[in-house]
């Protein structure tokens, strides 16, 4: 299969774009390698735009994962923007790589990394760009195997019709396992066709293939089961788990773009997994066990990636960074070596908690001291308990007041809106706190120049969580709810002015959570969405509810449902849910009896300092969490002058 | 406090690179290269580095300058290969001087470009580049932030040719040859408002329907202090080079002593 270079045909039609430079490649500290001398070509891509795909740890680490090895070849793409897409089809240029142009068809794999569902409907626009059939059924061997990973796989359903596999968790050894199972049936010539490559991978146990499990439905729209329809093939398939991420010290080599993008820092990932529990989080569900990175893993990622990059930031990224068992140390040993840099350290994803002062402090030394950002996520202490964010307003406000004490001029809230058993009353709670926390800030502070901004976004149920079950409050009822929050805002003559508010409507919320718990029925409306010009979903500018809503009610009554089926419905025990077939560790009873807790405002340890509460997913994957503290310190680099 | 000036280029694919981008990269090569450079004062202190007119978004170039200032001596040649390797290929730090003068923003005061037409027969660009030579002035209009801008194009203009193809300095090598390719050599002006190369391709036309089937291939060859009477642009790194030819001094020597870099 040839794979020539595209890029003069390209180069032809870049002056006509917008930000040329994201289409051209050259990245510091991106690989090149000669397609003949590699048996294995992998073609990666996030589904937006370069400037959000780019920063992206999780392709940033496969693709470096993958290029170490000999033989194998990985290269990038991502979604173009409209104007550019206008340009190819019209002068039939075909989607492609950045490393190399590559055509994304000569590829043998074409994986998809998926952090959100509302990267569907680029997905197909990418395959069509590609000349790579839409749905599975119609592929050749000329076509690359199309996979998806990333946390939206954990439901692949909505998307079985499009992708061939789905691998859910950690990625970092499954690409190389499906590598060498995808060699060896190259080197043996292709035997038993695509079909035969797809049964290999299911085999394994840890790799999804849509087609070969059929779905069968009750006459009132449920699911009655979820079949294999081939022999060999495991009833479920189960997530991968990396366990010694010390073993796994990547990005070791972060790229490094020309072009401006979102993240522009050395990002090193201080833990996987989260067992805080909080209810609606996907992630710290199906991330589970906590497995710690080791201070001085993090320290030789920060100096090697520093160097290797330039980066003037430095992000200590994780679900909830404080929770790092030695988190004091590593902050101040980040803080101690590079004082005089002039590096700024940043530490996103921290709870509500007064030591968390004393950590922003440490890490802006010498910097400004600008903003502070905290999630209680619910107005009312009852909400919190629901969600099991067990945070009291009483901790928010000590800990709000000891930042604005300590210099910091403006304290940034996240809630959300639309979570389960949640009425008015809950949400205009937020308004009451934000004017304590004002209030709170000008006392300790003796300054009127202080700022709170509250943002707050819909709630959306998630597949693997306790929420699984919940019905979604529908677009309208969640605008109304967040016009009167702020109405009350704003009426606050005392202290509205210094309280900012942000809000997202409910409508994107609602068409991601018909992606997130939808079934393969769904794939019927993400189709006719792309085909009627739907692209770039999670941006506000490109986003269209009214067509949205208009290819679901058309696709959808074929077969009895509606979106409000998929959304707002609340789903009882019984119910067989899309993605119970994906096993992502956790006991669907115990996930019930959370769902059950939550509902009787009933809260749930972290089992990092309690008994294990069962949730299942350390027996299930034969893990455990893995948390230090190691004792150890960050040394200096060199010895001060 | 030691200032050092560099000629940079911008070619093949990065020619896409903006001038925004270009800093950032720019300023990411001065860390990893561990280059000793002075900051600004301040709340958030910048290196300071001082860009002189960046040849727009989408033309190559050979001659893009810019003065960084530095806290200790280094020598610029070693300084220049060091930045270099730190650079994207296509992004190249081809010349560094120590600054011994003063101006040099002041001495890029035209440039000189090459405007390659592929598709475009060498008979049609000559009679039209005649047309733009042989008027007073050429309207033409560019859409800005502000809306549309009417502006001439021909007064800025100093000299405007078209040449045979053997007379050009980029490679022809990677181009198809049974395809005609026109190759034009503009000498501009740096005046206020700017008239860039894309401008005096509007103008063509305007006055003579020259419209090449592909975007023009353009690229700045040099630019530096304009001679009136032979028409030429001089080398703006000519006065500092001389400067430190005449005294050799002391910071290239301590440099020397104190290496490596």
């Amino acid at each position: 299969m040839p794979a020539e270079s595209v890029f003069p045909q390209l180069e032809a039609l870049l002056p006509h774009v917008q930000k040329p430079i994201q289409y051209v490649g050259g990245e510091l500290n991106s690989t090149v390698k000669a397609w003949d001398e590699c048996d294995v070509h992998w073609a990666l891509m996030y589904p937006d735009a370069y400037e959000v795909g780019l920063p992206n740890q999780g392709v940033m680490i496969l693709y470096e994962v993958l290029n170490e090895q000999a033989g194998v070849l990985a290269e990038r793409t991502y979604s173009v923007w409209p104007d550019l897409e206008a340009l190819m089809r019209e002068h039939g240029v075909p989607q492609f790589t950045v490393d190399s142009h590559r055509p994304v068809k000569a590829f043998d794999v074409f994986g998809l990394s998926f952090s959100t569902e509302l990267g569907y409907t680029n997905m197909l626009t990418a395959l069509d760009l590609a000349g790579i059939p839409l749905e599975s059924k119609d592929r050749t061997l000329d076509d690359p195997i199309v996979l998806a990973g990333g946390h939206a796989a954990f439901n692949p359903e909505p998307i079985a019709d499009f992708i061939d596999c789905a691998v859910i968790g950690d990625g970092e050894q499954a690409v190389l396992e499906i590598t060498e199972i995808i060699r060896a049936w190259k080197a043996e010539g292709r035997p038993g066709g695509r079909e035969e490559l797809l049964f290999r991978l299911a085999k394994t146990g840890g790799v999804y293939v849509p087609g070969f499990y059929d779905v069968e439905y009750l006459p009132d729209g449920r699911i009655g089961r979820v079949v294999p329809n081939k022999s060999g093939v495991p009833w479920r398939v189960s997530k991968h788990t990396v366990m010694d991420l010390d073993e796994w010290p990547y990005p070791k080599q972060p790229l490094v773009p020309l072009a401006e993008t979102v993240h522009e820092r050395m990002s090193v990932e201080i833990f996987r997994g989260c067992t805080r529990g909080c209810r609606f989080c996907q992630a710290g569900m199906i991330t589970r066990p906590v497995r710690e990175r080791s201070i001085t893993g993090i320290g030789e990622m920060v100096d090697k990636g520093l160097k290797a990059t330039g980066f003037e930031e430095v992000g200590l990224l994780s679900l909830s960074s404080a929770d790092h068992s030695e988190i004091g140390d590593v902050a101040k040993g980040l803080a101690d070596r590079y004082e005089d840099d002039k590096i700024g350290l940043s530490l996103p994803s921290t709870r509500v908690d007064a030591f968390n002062i004393d950590l922003a402090n440490e890490l802006t030394r010498n910097g400004r001291r600008s903003g502070l950002t905290f999630a209680p996520e619910g107005g009312s202490e009852r909400i919190r308990k629901v969600i099991n964010k067990m945070v009291s307003e009483d901790d928010l406000i000590r800990t709000v007041a000891t930042a604005y004490g300590n210099g910091w001029r403006q304290v940034k809230l996240y809630f959300m809106c639309g979570l389960p058993t949640e009425t008015d009353e809950d949400v205009l709670q937020i308004a009451d706190m934000a004017t304590r926390v004002i209030q709170k800030g000008r006392e300790v502070s003796g300054s009127n120049d202080i700022r709170c901004t509250v943002s707050i976004g819909g709630f959306v149920p998630k597949p693997h969580t306790p929420f699984q079950w919940a019905p979604q409050l529908s677009a309208e009822e969640t605008d109304v709810r967040l016009e009167k929050l702020r109405d009350k805002i704003r009426g606050d003559k005392k202290y509205g002015r210094s309280i900012g508010f942000r809000y997202h409507d409910g409508k994107p919320g609602i068409i991601e959570g018909l992606l997130s718990r939808g079934d393969r029925r769904i794939g019927g409306v993400i189709r006719a969405v792309y085909e009627d010009g739907g692209r770039f979903d999670g941006w506000r500018e490109h986003f269209s509810y009214d067509r949205w809503m208009n290819c679901a009610e058309k696709a959808l009554a074929p077969h009895g449902v509606d979106l409000d089926w998929y959304t707002t419905r609340e789903r009882t025990y019984e119910e067989v849910l899309p993605w119970d077939h994906l096993d992502s560790g956790l006991d669907k009873d115990w996930l019930w009896e959370d769902w059950q807790d939550a509902l009787d405002e009933t809260e749930v340890e972290d089992c990092r300092w309690t008994p294990c509460f069962d949730c299942g997913v350390c027996p299930a994957m034969d893990t455990s969490i893995q948390i230090g503290p190691t004792g150890k310190k960050l040394l200096p680099l060199t010895v001060k002058k | 406090m030691q200032r050092i000036r560099l000629r940079y280029t911008k070619r093949g694919r990065l020619r896409f690179t903006s001038h925004r981008d270009f800093q950032r990269a720019f300023e990411r090569a001065l860390r990893r290269a561990e280059v000793p450079m002075a900051y600004s004062a301040g709340f958030t202190p910048h290196p300071k580095v001082s860009y002189a007119n960046a040849a727009p978004t989408g033309t190559g170039s050979e001659a893009e300058y810019l003065e960084i200032a530095l806290t200790e001596t280094r020598d610029p040649d070693r300084l220049r290969e060091l930045l270099d390797g730190s650079l994207p290929t296509g992004l190249d730090i081809v010349e560094a001087v120590e600054a011994r003068t003063s101006g040099l923003a002041d001495r890029l005061e035209a440039s000189v470009w090459e405007l390659r037409l592929d598709g475009v027969e060498p008979a049609d660009a000559e009679r039209a580049v005649a047309a733009f030579n042989a008027a007073g002035t050429v309207e033409v209009q560019r859409r800005t932030k502000n809306g549309v801008r009417t502006f001439d194009a021909r007064s800025a203009v100093a000299s405007l040719e078209s040449l045979e193809s053997a007379e050009t300095q980029s490679s022809q090598a990677d181009r198809p040859i049974d395809r005609p390719c026109a190759i034009l050599r503009l000498v501009v002006r740096h005046v206020t408002p700017a008239v860039r190369p894309d401008d005096v391709l509007s103008g063509l036309r305007a006055v003579a329907d020259l419209a090449p089937p592909v975007p023009a291939a353009v690229t700045r060859l040099a630019q530096g202090l304009f001679d009136e009477e032979t028409g030429t642009v001089t080398d703006p790194l000519a006065p500092d080079r001389e400067a430190a030819a005449t005294a050799p001094t002391t910071a290239a020597a301590t440099a020397a002593a104190k290496a490596p870099v």
